[in-house]
Order: C-alpha cells, then sequence, then structure tokens
C-alpha cells in the first residue's frame, strides 16, 4: 500500500468530507455540498460512495461491498480491491462481520446493528428534480418544506398504472421534515431505513451531495390515504435457501424461458444455505 | 369595509430604466381592476410587484390575510407569502406554458395545489380534478391527458382550473386572452366572468386590450411610463377619458 | 330619487389642439318616484350626453348628481357599481354583451348581479321574454346576431327584469313595431306605478305623451359658447 495516502484521500479531503457528513448526520435528510473529489473510476460507478467511504475508514474496520445485493460483481468488486490496495483494511463478505458496507441500491437482508455503518451510492440525490428542474427552486421547496410536488409524482402514478408504480427510489420524509431519495434501492428496502440501529450515509459523486440518516432515525415512504405505501415482493420463495421475507433477483435459466428467483442478497443466501435451508432449485 | 388588497406607493425600476413608480389604489373585496397601457409601460412590472414574483424598490402591498387581518406581504417572511401565493391568490399567466406542468397530466396539475396543502387522499383529489375541468369546460375524460394535447384555449382553462382550486380571494392575470383566437378569447372571457361572479372573486388584470377590461373589470387604471395617468370606472374611462394618453388609446382601437 | 344640481360638462379633447368644448351648463333636474321625466331637445343638445353623467358614464365637470342618496360625481367606483347594480337601471339604445352568451342568461344577469338563484332569475328572464315576444328558440343563442327590433327588446328586458328604483331609457321604442312599442310601454307604466324614477329619451312623440309626466328641454343647458 506504499504510494498512497491511508484510503487514497489526502487528510485535508477526509476532512472536509467528514465535516459534511457531521453536517447531515446533524440535519437528517438535508442535501449537505461537498466538494467531490476526482476519483480514479469513472461516474456512475459509486464515486461519492467511495469518497465517504474513505473519510470514515479507519485501519480497524472490515470493509463489505455489495452490487445489488451481491458482493461478486464488477462493481462490488473492484471498490473492494481499491480500498484493499489503498488502505490495507481487511475485507468481508458477510454481513455480520463488516463494521462498514458500501452498498449499491440495496440494504443487506441481515438487520444491521450498532456500531456498523452502511454508504449508499447515489446518482441523484435530489428526489424532486422529476418535475422541478430548477436547483435553486427544489432547494428553496426542501427549505420551506413544499413537498406537494411529491405527491402529484405518486398521483401520476397512480391516475396512469392504478397504483403507485414507483418500485425503486421510492421517495421517503426523514422524521416528518425533509423529503429524501433512499438512493435506487427497492421499495421492499424502504422499511428498513427507519429505526435502524447502524449509521446511513449517502453519497452522490457527480452532484457532490453527501445526506445522512443517523441510528433510530423515523423514515417514512410518502403515499396516500387511500393508496398506502406497499413494500411488495416477488411472489416466490427462493428458489436456493427457501426464503420467503426476502428480495430477489429474477434469473432467466435457458433459452427456453426457464426461469428461477433467488435472494439477491449473496451472502444471505449462503448464510441461510450453510445453516441447512433448501430451496426447490438448489442442487 | 376593509380592502382586501390595499396598495401604496409601489416603485420599481431596473438600473436607470423606470419599471413602475409610486403607484397607489385600494381593491375591494369582488373587485375586478384592469390596468390599460402599451408596452413598457409598467404593468407587468407593477403585477409581478404585487404578486411577490418582483420585489419592489419601494412601498407596501397590504392585503387582508384571512387568519391575520391586513399584512404587509413586501416585508412578511417569504414561506408566508408563498403560502399565500398557493393557498389564497392565484396568478394566470399569458403563456398557459408558464402557469402549468406540461410534463403532468390535466388531473395532477389541477390536484398539486391540494396536495401542497396536505390532501393526502387520491380519490379526494381526483373528485376536485374532475369537477374544476367540468367548471372550467374540459372533458372528464381527458383528466389523464398531458395539457400538450390541449389546445391553446383548453391550457388556458386548465391553468385557471388550477389556479382556483384552492378557492382564492385574489388572482393576478397577466394578459390572459393574449394569443388566443377571438372566437376562444370570448368563451374565456365569459367563463372568468361566471367565476368572478359566483365565487365572489377579487381580480386584477392586465392587458393591452380594451375589450378585455370592458368586459371583466369594474374599474380601470391606465400606464404610462411607469405612472398610472388615469383611474376610474371601466366605462368611465373608456368612453370619457379625461387624459390625453387615454384619449389617444381609445380612439386608436380600431371599431368594428 | 334622482337629483342633479348645478352640474356641468366640458369635452376636452387634448389630441386634437386641446380644444375645450362646453356642452352642458347649470342642470338642474328632479325626478320623483313615480315621474317620468322626458329629456327633449335637437340633436345635438346634449341629451345623450346627460343621460350619460348621470349614469356615472360620463364625468361631470362640476356639481352633484344623486341616485338613491349617492353623489356620483364624486363615488368611487365601488359604490356606482353598486348603485348600478342595485338602484339605477340603463336601457341604451345599443345592446353590449359578451358573444355566445345565451340570451336567457343576458337577460337574466343583473338579477344574478345581486344574488339571485340561477333558477330564479331565469324564470323572470323567461318571462319578460316570453311578454315581449322574443321567439323560445332564440333564448339559447347569442343575442349578437338578431335582428335591430330583437336586439332592443332583449336589452329592455335585461333593463325591466329588476325592479330598480331609477331607470334611464335611451330611445327604449325607437325600432319597435306597434305592438311590440305598447308592450313596452306598459312595462314602463307598470315601473311608474310601483314607483320607479325615470328619465327618458324619446323621439316618438305618441310614446312620450303617453307615459311621461313633464319634459325638460336639454336645449335650455346649452352654454353660451365664448366667441
Amino acid at each position: 500500500m506504499s504510494g498512497y495516502n491511508f484510503a487514497y484521500l489526502d487528510e485535508q479531503t477526509k476532512r472536509m468530507i467528514r465535516r459534511a457528513i457531521l453536517k447531515a448526520l446533524a440535519i437528517p435528510g438535508y442535501q449537505v455540498p461537498f466538494a467531490s473529489r476526482e476519483m480514479p473510476m469513472p461516474y456512475g460507478w459509486g464515486t461519492g460512495g467511495v469518497q465517504v467511504s474513505a473519510a470514515v475508514l479507519t485501519p480497524e474496520d472490515r470493509f463489505k461491498v455489495i452490487d445489488q445485493g451481491a458482493d461478486d460483481t464488477t462493481n462490488a468488486v473492484s471498490i473492494r480491491r481499491f480500498f484493499e490496495r489503498t488502505a490495507g483494511i481487511a475485507t468481508t463478505t458477510a454481513t455480520r462481520d463488516a463494521t462498514v458496507i458500501q452498498t449499491r441500491h440495496r440494504i443487506p437482508e441481515e438487520p444491521l446493528r450498532e456500531g456498523q455503518i452502511l454508504v449508499y451510492q447515489v446518482p441523484i440525490p435530489e428526489p424532486l428534480r422529476f418535475l422541478e428542474p430548477r436547483e435553486s427552486e427544489t432547494r428553496k421547496m426542501h427549505s420551506l418544506a413544499e413537498y406537494g410536488l411529491m405527491h402529484v409524482k405518486l398521483y401520476e402514478d397512480i391516475s396512469r398504472h392504478g397504483h403507485i408504480a414507483t418500485t425503486y427510489a421510492y421517495p421517503v420524509k426523514v422524521e416528518e421534515r425533509y423529503v429524501m431519495d433512499p438512493s435506487p434501492i427497492p421499495k421492499f428496502d424502504n422499511p428498513k431505513l427507519s429505526d435502524c440501529a447502524a449509521i446511513q450515509l449517502f453519497g452522490a459523486g457527480r452532484e457532490q451531495r453527501i445526506y445522512a440518516l443517523p441510528p433510530y432515525t423515523t423514515v417514512a415512504s410518502l403515499d396516500f390515504d387511500d393508496h398506502p405505501f406497499d413494500p411488495s415482493r416477488a411472489d416466490h420463495p427462493c428458489g436456493l435457501c427457501g426464503s420467503v421475507e426476502t428480495y430477489l433477483d429474477e434469473v432467466i435459466m435457458d433459452d427456453a424461458g426457464g426461469r428461477m428467483f433467488v435472494c439477491s442478497d449473496t451472502d444471505h443466501c449462503e448464510t441461510r444455505q450453510n445453516a441447512g435451508y433448501r430451496g426447490k432449485d438448489a442442487g | 369595509m376593509t380592502p382586501l388588497l390595499s396598495v401604496q406607493g409601489m416603485t420599481r425600476s431596473y438600473g436607470n430604466h423606470l419599471g413602475c413608480s409610486d403607484v397607489s389604489f385600494d381593491l375591494y373585496p369582488g373587485e375586478v381592476m384592469g390596468i390599460v397601457g402599451e408596452s413598457g409601460s409598467g404593468k407587468s412590472t407593477l403585477l409581478n410587484c404585487l404578486a411577490g414574483h418582483l420585489t419592489p424598490d419601494a412601498g407596501s402591498v397590504i392585503y387582508d390575510t384571512r387568519g391575520h387581518g391586513p399584512r404587509d406581504t413586501v416585508t412578511m417572511s417569504e414561506p408566508e407569502r408563498r403560502m399565500l401565493g398557493r393557498t389564497d391568490w392565484a396568478f394566470v399567466h399569458q403563456r398557459a406554458s408558464d402557469g402549468l406542468r406540461m410534463g403532468v397530466s390535466a388531473g395532477g396539475n389541477v390536484g398539486e395545489r391540494l396536495m401542497a396543502i396536505g390532501n393526502r387522499h387520491y380519490g379526494d383529489i381526483r373528485g376536485h380534478a374532475i369537477d374544476w375541468l367540468d367548471r372550467v369546460e374540459i372533458d372528464a375524460g381527458r383528466i389523464d391527458d398531458r395539457p400538450v394535447t390541449f389546445s391553446g384555449g383548453m391550457q388556458q382553462r386548465l391553468q385557471i382550473a388550477r389556479n382556483l382550486v384552492t378557492g382564492p380571494r385574489l388572482v393576478f392575470m397577466d394578459e390572459p386572452t393574449g394569443g388566443l383566437d377571438v372566437s376562444v378569447q370570448a368563451r374565456l372571457l365569459d367563463l372568468l366572468r361566471g367565476l368572478v361572479r359566483d365565487m365572489g372573486l377579487s381580480a386584477i388584470i392586465v392587458t393591452h386590450d380594451l375589450a378585455v377590461v370592458r368586459l371583466l373589470a369594474d374599474r380601470l387604471m391606465v400606464m404610462k411610463s411607469g405612472r398610472v395617468v388615469e383611474h376610474g370606472l371601466t366605462d368611465r374611462v373608456l368612453d370619457d377619458p379625461q387624459h390625453a394618453y387615454t384619449q389617444l388609446l381609445v380612439s386608436s382601437v380600431l371599431q368594428v | 330619487m334622482i337629483e342633479l344640481r348645478n352640474v356641468s360638462k366640458t369635452f376636452t379633447l387634448h389630441n386634437q389642439g386641446s380644444a375645450v368644448i362646453n356642452v352642458l351648463a347649470h342642470v338642474d333636474l328632479d325626478v320623483r318616484p313615480g315621474e317620468c321625466v322626458a329629456l327633449t331637445g335637437s340633436s345635438g343638445a346634449g341629451k345623450s350626453t346627460l343621460m350619460r353623467m348621470i349614469y356615472g358614464n360620463y364625468m361631470a365637470r362640476s356639481g352633484v348628481i344623486r341616485v338613491g342618496g349617492v353623489d356620483l360625481v364624486q363615488a368611487e367606483p365601488r359604490e356606482i357599481i353598486r348603485i348600478r347594480r342595485e338602484t339605477l337601471g340603463y336601457v341604451s339604445q345599443f345592446l353590449r354583451v359578451v358573444p355566445r352568451v345565451p340570451t336567457l342568461q343576458v337577460v337574466a344577469e343583473p338579477l344574478r348581479a345581486i344574488g339571485a338563484p340561477p333558477d330564479r332569475a331565469e324564470a323572470q328572464a323567461r318571462d319578460l321574454l316570453t311578454r315581449l315576444n322574443i321567439p323560445r328558440r332564440l333564448w339559447s343563442l347569442s343575442p349578437t346576431t338578431f335582428s335591430g327590433g330583437e336586439q332592443q327588446r332583449v336589452n329592455i328586458a335585461r333593463g325591466f327584469v329588476h325592479p330598480y328604483p331609477a331607470l334611464l331609457l335611451d330611445e327604449p321604442t325607437a325600432s319597435l313595431d306597434p305592438e311590440n312599442r305598447d308592450i313596452v310601454l306598459g312595462l314602463i307604466e307598470t315601473a311608474k306605478q310601483r314607483g320607479a324614477a325615470i328619465v327618458g329619451i324619446f323621439h316618438d312623440t305618441d310614446a312620450r305623451n303617453r307615459v311621461c309626466d313633464r319634459e325638460i328641454d336639454v336645449g335650455r343647458f346649452t352654454p353660451e359658447q365664448a366667441a
């Protein structure tokens, strides 16, 4: 690991990011601007999350990276390697053993505990962007808590599809104050945002924003009285571990349309299989 | 009777260029006032200062709020002013695309203000939207269509519905019939007249079309070079103009 | 009910060398409830100008014009509008309406303006239109396309649908056939009986003689023109 400062970023930059993180924790759900750095990877590959991880990692940490729930995809592997090389820290694929988890598009199935930090990679941090393109206006809407527009988006969903068709990046309201984009996690994961024991940090590199949820923050998914929030999941058990409580990926098996449903959280699925649980497609 | 709106010494300039200067008037509940003048006379500047879209250099806009009586909207906090702007006030833009969300369905456009003030019942919001589309003579079957698919007149009527759904007491209109076909204008004017009467609305209408103010406005303010040159009962100003500029304005209209 | 004191009227034509035209001076006039006064005088004497001043449509240069206790020369626009809505009716020679509005609504509007429920306002409008022989098939059409006589009768219906305590009539029978003329004169007589104070311009001498209690020659208010 010679040739790099610990975790790649220089100490001044990490201090700057930590200050942004502390501010974000002090105002849950509020988007704090920060001076995002060029990272040795393209935007869209988690540069925001990587900078946040770099700022919070210590030499004693055990680091886990997941992409859509999996530890073994290109994105997850390369970020894990990046910190192995630049910080020399220990890594793991076990949610339980990790102290810092960087994630793209999922929250682990295993409930997080106190002392853990979950770092989200965020492409577009502004939940109001869809309907109001002016940054000056969305900032004003946040500062004045003018969130009618967010419900217009949900209204449009229902009028077009008969139900709220937003299935990921489903907007939430934090402690009854700021409306927040939870990053493109499936809405199935939304309930896990609330009252979580771990610290949750959100980093958007290209958009230069950091926001956060301190432990045990109340996070409510937006909805209508007559169309309440529904964290739906595919109506199947996992083909490998048989779980009926986890978020599933649909995997196409052959050219004949054969398919199976498996847990998107690979660590959770393997842990269950090792404990003896079996699904109908398990070998 | 307390005026709904009391404007004192409204002044706004752009550098050396004068927007409007020392404009004062009272508007009473149910009154409709027209502001006419040529382009650059300051009438739009004045309207935008009154509606809180522009900050005046001097002057006050005292509005008789529902909760707290007369308040100066120029000095009140921005959240309060914006709250007024989406509940008790309405603003109808000349170009419907400035006052509508073109990417959102007609129903969503009408429902936005309701959601902004906390309505969280989809069926209820939709019911209001259908009711309002009907009141502005838009077929309820178009509720899920986007305004881009509407004609100019329909867009303008949708903008009006979107503005009036929260039952405002004061409506600002900037050339509401500008850019519309003459036949469409008449329908819109008739609709506005009916709504003003039935809802007891007060309104301030900026236009350069004297026919519009004759039909809609109780009283008229004539502006030239940022100043009010004549002010009075609409038909009196139009039929017996006193100021040289008003006489010129009235005599310049082609008779049909 | 209608009271004018020392009223004068000038027109200043700013765009024609600021020419000042003195039209009327020292006008005094009183019209009591139930009385109908005819304005007479040669063309250009100022009959219509005087009537328009009483309606608040023209600005008096000086004097007092009191209708129902309110001085229209000094009154705020909203006061004049209230007087016009409640107290002072005006049947002009020309019909001025929003295009596309059906005749029935045009006639019912004065009642709607004082807060009458739509069904009652329309019932009274229908009643008057029937009496004035406007064919029922025209009621749902805009009067803008009607003949001159039909337009005038719509105008009259509008002026009589609400029992104004004061009425101004500008040539109400001008383009009517004998039968409809008789009906309109009947309406005027009924209005007088209920106590309306009426000022009218009638070129039709027989009509004038039938409904008017006295005549005022407006010519006597014509000021001495400076040489």
